[in-house]
C-alpha cells in the first residue's frame, strides 16, 4: 500500500470537529456518572452486584496491593536513607516513611494499580457486552444498565479502594521497617513507635479521603469507556487501554487539587 | 356480528383498535447514511408480518426502533397505541415488559447460566417468588425443547442452541408483541422448521403480533401456509385452494425504503421486477 492510499484512507476529522467530539465525550461522562449516583437513592439496589463486584476489586487487587506497598515503603526508605545519613539524622527514616507513605504514595500507588487492573477490567466487560448486543438486550428486558451494572462497580470500587489504601500504607511502613532494621541496623520498635507517633491527623485524613475520590475516578472512567465502545472487537481493545490511561492521568490530576484544596483546608502543619 | 361470530368461530376475538406496532415516515441516519427514508407500515393485533431485505437494508435496526432500543431522527413510531417517539428510557422499560425481542445473535448474558438468563426479567422484577420462576423457567425451555440445558452457559451451547434460548427468554413473560431478528439465520433445515413451528405456534395459540426479520422467504412461506394444530401438537399444512386463511403479511426494504406491503397472495402476483428476482 502506497503512503497516498493510506493517506486516504485515514480519515481526517477538522479541528471543530475534534473539539466537538471531546466536549460531548466530557459532558457523557458527567452525564452517566450523575446517573450512577442518583440511582444509589432510587431503588432496587443491586446489593448482590455490589458484593460480587466488591470480591473481584477488592479480594482480587489483594496480593499486587500487597506487593506494590512493600515495595513502594522500601524504595522510599532506602532513597531517604542516603539523603538523611548526608545530614546525620538517619533516624528520622520511621517519620519520612510514615508520613510519605500514608499522606501520599499509598493512595497514589494503589489508586494507580487498581486502576490498571479493574478500569481496564470494567471498559472490556462492558465494551464486549455492548458490542455482542447484551447491553441492548438488558434494555430490552427492561433493566437499565447503569444501574444494574455502573452504580455497584462505583460503589464497590470506592469502598474498596479505602479499605485497599490502608492495606498499602501497614506494607508500605513493613516494607520501610525491614530497610531500617536489615539495613540500616535500626531498631524495631522504635521505628514503629516513630512511625506512628509521628502521624497528625491531617496526614490521616488526607491518606484516607484520596481513595474515595480515586476509586470513583477508575470505576466511572472505566464504566464510561466501556459503555462508549463501538467497533466491534478492535473497539473492545481501543476502550480498555483509553480507560487505563484516562483514568491514571485524571488520578493524578485529582491528586493535585486535591492536596492544594486539603492544604488550604487543614492548613500546613 | 352474533351472526358472524357463528360462522367463524375462531374469529370471534373482537380486533382491539389499536394496532400492535405503527411506523410513520421513519427516518434513521447512521453517520450521513440514509439507513432508512421514510419507512410506513401497519402491524395489526395478531399478525405475523415478516421482514425481508439485502444485508444491510436496516432489518435489524426497524426492530431497535420499534422498542426504543435507537431513536428515528424523523417520524413517528406506535407501539401498542402508545406514541414511543419521545418517550423517556423510564417510560419505555414500562412499555418493553410487553414486548419481547431476540437479537439477531441471541444476545445472552454470558456471566449468566440459561436459567439465570432466561429467568432474567422475571428476576428483576421480582414480583413472583423463586420456585415460581423456576416453574416458568422449565415451561419456556420446555416450549423450545431445551430443558437439560438449563445449568450450563451460553459459551457452551451451539448457534441454533442459544437461538433458542433467546426465544424461551423473550417469550417467559408472556409478551404481546414479539420480535424475532433471523431466528433461523445459519441453521441446519431441521432446527430452523422447529424454530418456525415455534413461531406458528405462538401465532396461532397466543395470538401474539410479530415482526418477524429473515433472510430466508421459505420460512415466511411456510408460516404463511401452515397453521398449528392443538391436537398433534405440530403445524400442519393449509388445504391448498381452501379459503382458511393465517394472520401473516410480508414486508420486502430496499435502499431504505418500503418496496412491498402485503400478503402471501399479493407477493406471488407482484409485477416488481426486483420483487420478482427476490423471490426466485
Ligand atoms: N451502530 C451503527 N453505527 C453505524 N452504522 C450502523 C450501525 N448499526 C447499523 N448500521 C448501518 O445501518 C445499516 C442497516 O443495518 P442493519 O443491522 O439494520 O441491517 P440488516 O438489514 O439487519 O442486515 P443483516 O441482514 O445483515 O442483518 C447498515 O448499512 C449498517 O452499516
Ligand atoms: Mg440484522
Amino acid at each position: 500500500m502506497s503512503a497516498e492510499d493510506f493517506l486516504s484512507r485515514v480519515e481526517l476529522i477538522s479541528p471543530t470537529e475534534f473539539a466537538k467530539q471531546k466536549v460531548q465525550a466530557v459532558q457523557d461522562y458527567i452525564l452517566l456518572s450523575a446517573q450512577a449516583l442518583a440511582n444509589l437513592f432510587r431503588r432496587p439496589l443491586y446489593i448482590a452486584d455490589i458484593l460480587q463486584q466488591a470480591d473481584l476489586i477488592g479480594v482480587g487487587s489483594l496480593s499486587i496491593t500487597v506487593l506494590a506497598g512493600t515495595f513502594t515503603g522500601a524504595v522510599l526508605a532506602m532513597n531517604s536513607a542516603s539523603t538523611l545519613q548526608r545530614f546525620g539524622s538517619l533516624s528520622l527514616i520511621a517519620q519520612l516513611v510514615s508520613v510519605g507513605m500514608v499522606r501520599q504514595l499509598g493512595p497514589v500507588i494503589t489508586g494507580l494499580m487498581v486502576a490498571g487492573r479493574n478500569a481496564s477490567g470494567m471498559a472490556s466487560e462492558l465494551g464486549s457486552m455492548v458490542v455482542t448486543e447484551q447491553i441492548d438486550a438488558m434494555r430490552a428486558l427492561g433493566t437499565d444498565p447503569v444501574k444494574k451494572l455502573v452504580t455497584p462497580r462505583i460503589v464497590s470500587t470506592t469502598v474498596m479502594l479505602f479499605f485497599l489504601t490502608i492495606l498499602s500504607d501497614l506494607f508500605g511502613l513493613l516494607g520501610g521497617s525491614a530497610v531500617a532494621t536489615l539495613l540500616l541496623g535500626l531498631d524495631f520498635r522504635q521505628y514503629w513507635t516513630d512511625a506512628w507517633q509521628i502521624l497528625a491527623f491531617a496526614d490521616v485524613f488526607t491518606g484516607l479521603i484520596q481513595p474515595v475520590f480515586y476509586g470513583f475516578v477508575i470505576a466511572s472512567v472505566g464504566c464510561y469507556y466501556g459503555m462508549a465502545t463501538s467497533g466491534g472487537t478492535q473497539g473492545v481493545g481501543r476502550s480498555t487501554t483509553q480507560a487505563v490511561v484516562a483514568s491514571s492521568v485524571l488520578i493524578l490530576a485529582v491528586d493535585a487539587f486535591l492536596t492544594r484544596a486539603l492544604t488550604l483546608l487543614l492548613g500546613f502543619r | 356480528m352474533a351472526l358472524s361470530s357463528q360462522m367463524f368461530p375462531s374469529e370471534a376475538r373482537v380486533q382491539p383498535p389499536s394496532d400492535a406496532i405503527v411506523f410513520e415516515n421513519v427516518e434513521l441516519i447512521f453517520e450521513h447514511k440514509p439507513v432508512l427514508d421514510g419507512i410506513s407500515f401497519r402491524l395489526p393485533h395478531g399478525e405475523t408480518k415478516a421482514i425481508f431485505g439485502a444485508a444491510g437494508a436496516g432489518k435489524s435496526t426497524i426492530l431497535k426502533l420499534a422498542l426504543g432500543l435507537l431513536k428515528a431522527d424523523s417520524g413517528r413510531i406506535f407501539v401498542l397505541g402508545e406514541d414511543i417517539t419521545e418517550m423517556t428510557e423510564d417510560r419505555l422499560f414500562e412499555l418493553r415488559s410487553r414486548v419481547g425481542i431476540v437479537f439477531q445473535e441471541s444476545a445472552l448474558f454470558d456471566s449468566l447460566n440459561v436459567r439465570e438468563n432466561v429467568a432474567f426479567r422475571l428476576t428483576e422484577e421480582g414480583k413472583i417468588p423463586e420456585e415460581q420462576i423456576d416453574q416458568r423457567v422449565r415451561e419456556a425451555l420446555s416450549f423450545v425443547e431445551l430443558e437439560n440445558t438449563i445449568d450450563m452457559l451460553p459459551s457452551e451451547l451451539s448457534g441454533g442452541m442459544r437461538r433458542r434460548v433467546a426465544i424461551a427468554r423473550a417469550i417467559i413473560t408472556k409478551p404481546e408483541v414479539l420480535l424475532y431478528d433471523s431466528p433461523t439465520g445459519g441453521l441446519d433445515p431441521i432446527t430452523s422448521t422447529n424454530i418456525i413451528e415455534l413461531l406458528v405456534k405462538q401465532r396461532d395459540v397466543y395470538k401474539t403480533s410479530s415482526l418477524l426479520v429473515t433472510h430466508r422467504l421459505q420460512d415466511a412461506f411456510v408460516m404463511a401456509t401452515h397453521c398449528f394444530d392443538r391436537a398433534s401438537g405440530h403445524m400442519k399444512r393449509l388445504p391448498p385452494g381452501s379459503k382458511a386463511e393465517v394472520p401473516m403479511s410480508f414486508l420486502i426494504l430496499r435502499d431504505g425504503k418500503v418496496i412491498f406491503d402485503g400478503d402471501a397472495h399479493e407477493l406471488a402476483h407482484t409485477r416488481d421486477e426486483y420483487i420478482k428476482k427476490y423471490l426466485s
